[in-house]
């Protein structure tokens, strides 16, 4: 079987977003990076998918030159090749995209055969958009299911379990097919030292396509007014637990 | 999700762009078929001529949205909590689950937007709608009908769900380790709580990702929130920040939660937390 997982760089913020001065990105100066943790679980699910079966994984990424961090750390995890579609950093909107990975797909599977999977993350961590995968699957003619908790292929077709309100929903489609997918769909593997040393080796083929004018122009972020809380400190230690229940008791909770 | 408190705030928001609002249920297909849905849209949205599209930001309505932008090659722009009509229509959109906002300009002769749940508030008594009912046959192609629910498990067993639940006892890293969250479990206990826990939590596989609060986990709106030796990362404050009010227990006086909490109690958590149970335990 062949796999396809997406990835999207994206820095690692924390307890507080901070702008650049152009607010038109995050300041992520004293950032580290990551995979966004939806297609982590992707990258983790791919892996164990050629494990069980076979075959071969990819993963693919539009990112700066640097996001080839990200795939030396998918290929650390088990994934055979890299595709890295490179920008000069600034912002791609998701239609534009969706796109250029169309394009790149067509491209690899004109030269290797078709991917019988294709995995997204439900929305990326930060812009969130929630529609590069089913852009991708519309333009390549595949059905897609999203915000996966369960990939299961099942001979020529592949099981999907979708996280709804008081249990999951299942759809059975025909491969080749499209999923994105959620975390929370496995625990994905720390990689191993001999993983990292393997991943250095691993062919990666970049290009860098032109960027398309965006559709969904970004314009300024904005930093969101704090909710004003203040703590209202109730002490220190165990002798605190009074002040607390006469707290939770003023409050109605008990 | 409240599903009727999401179309409110999808109704105001439509409403400033004028006109009639016209409205197609997202579970039109029964069973739930996300491409025919996408395509029913697409049909009734050309019939009337419709000047903009709105969903609730839900997954289905995100879903349901983002296939009828790919159908059409219009660009989409998801949990919007603002919009101004004109050309380009101006949005305000979620980024970070919400940790930061977007301003973007939507270059479309049919703006498709879907509105983040539960952020915009809905007209408090929205204008009477003229309801005008008419029937729609829509000859939907074969192809739109291969993605469709064909099952259905029940998950729910008995416990209280964290989306649901009224109060959630929260731990961390600084719980230590999976046998550090019986202390979480029995103030849970005691207060009919659910338990929640923080990415790091689920990462080193001491709580099961269902119990995740956060941006990539659960997002919930209790009354009371009880977080024990959580630092307060923005991708965690993204999923509970919506609680009425917030306990932080931690032994960082100056931890990032402090700025998000109403009450704190600083200090040892494996200390603290069973001290309030047996607290509560005398005050029976
Ligand atoms: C894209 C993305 C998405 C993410 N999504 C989520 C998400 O959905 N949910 C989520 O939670 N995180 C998420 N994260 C991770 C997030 O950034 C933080 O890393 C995580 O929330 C930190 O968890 P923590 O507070 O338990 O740990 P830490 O940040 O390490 O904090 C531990 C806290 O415990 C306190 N402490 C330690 N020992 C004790 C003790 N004995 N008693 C009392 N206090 C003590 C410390 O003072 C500290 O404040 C995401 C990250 C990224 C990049």
């Amino acid at each position: 079987m062949r796999v396809l997982v997406c990835v999207k760089r994206v820095p690692f913020t924390g307890g507080k977003m901070v702008l650049a001065a152009d607010s038109m990105a995050l300041e992520t100066k004293h950032l580290g990076f990551t995979i966004s943790p939806h297609e982590e679980c992707g990258v983790e699910e791919a892996v164990r998918l050629i494990e069980a079966n076979g075959g071969e994984s990819v993963v693919l990424t539009l990112g700066p030159a640097e996001a080839v961090e990200q795939l030396r750390d998918a290929m650390a995890l088990g994934i055979d090749r890299a595709i890295h579609l490179r920008t000069d950093g600034s912002e791609w909107d998701p239609d534009a995209t969706a796109a250029v990975i169309v394009d790149a797909i067509r491209t690899d599977e004109s030269a290797t055969g078709l991917f019988d999977l294709i995995v997204f993350g439900s929305e990326s961590a930060d812009s969130g958009g929630y529609q590069v995968g089913l852009r991708v699957a519309h333009a390549l003619g595949r059905p897609a299911v999203t915000g996966l908790k369960g990939v299961k292929p099942e001979g020529g077709s592949v099981r999907c379990e979708q996280e709804v309100e008081g249990g999951r929903d299942v759809y059975v489609v025909p491969m080749p097919a499209v999923v994105t997918v959620k975390e929370g769909l496995n625990l994905p593997r720390y990689p191993s030292v001999p993983g990292r040393m393997r991943a250095g080796r691993k062919p990666v083929a970049t290009s860098a396509p032109a960027r398309p004018a965006a559709r969904l122009e970004l314009v300024r972020l904005v930093v969101p007014p704090g909710q004003g809380r203040r703590a209202e400190v109730l002490g220190s230690g165990a002798a605190a637990a009074p002040a607390v229940v006469d707290m939770l008791r003023k409050i109605g909770v008990v | 999700m409240d599903q009727s408190k999401a179309s409110m705030e999808t109704l105001t928001l439509a409403r400033r762009f004028g006109g009639p609002v016209h409205s197609v249920r997202i579970d039109a297909i029964e069973p739930f078929a996300p491409d025919a849905v996408a395509a029913i849209l697409a049909l009734v949205a050309d019939n009337l001529n419709a000047s903009a599209v709105f969903a609730a930001g839900t997954d289905r309505g995100n879903d349901v949205m983002a296939r009828l932008a790919a159908r059409t090659g219009q660009p989409f722009a998801a949990n919007c909590v603002d919009a101004e009509p004109g050309s380009p229509v101006s949005v305000t959109r979620f980024r970070w689950g919400g940790s930061l906002l977007e301003s973007a300009l939507l270059h479309s002769p049919r703006p498709l937007i879907t509105v983040a749940p539960n952020t915009f508030s809905a007209e408090a008594e929205p204008a009477p709608i003229e309801v005008d009912v008419k029937p729609f046959v829509a000859q939907l192609d074969e192809t739109d009908l291969v993605v469709r629910v064909s099952d259905h498990i029940d998950t729910a067993g008995g416990r209280v769900s964290l989306a649901e639940a009224k109060v959630v006892v929260s731990g961390g890293r600084g719980v230590g380790s999976k046998e550090g969250f019986a202390i979480i479990e029995e103030l849970a206990g005691l207060l009919g709580a659910a338990v929640g826990c923080s990415r790091v939590v689920t990462s080193a596989g001491w709580r099961p990702h269902t119990d995740q609060v956060g941006q990539t986990g659960t997002k919930i709106a209790p009354d009371l929130y009880i977080a024990c030796g959580i630092s307060g990362a923005t991708q965690h404050m993204a999923g509970c920040k919506a609680a009425k009010r917030i306990l932080a227990i931690n032994s960082d006086a100056e931890a990032p939660i402090m700025l998000n909490a109403d009450y704190a109690v600083v200090g040892d958590l494996r200390e603290i937390v069973p001290a309030i149970s047996a607290e509560l335990r005398k005050s029976r």
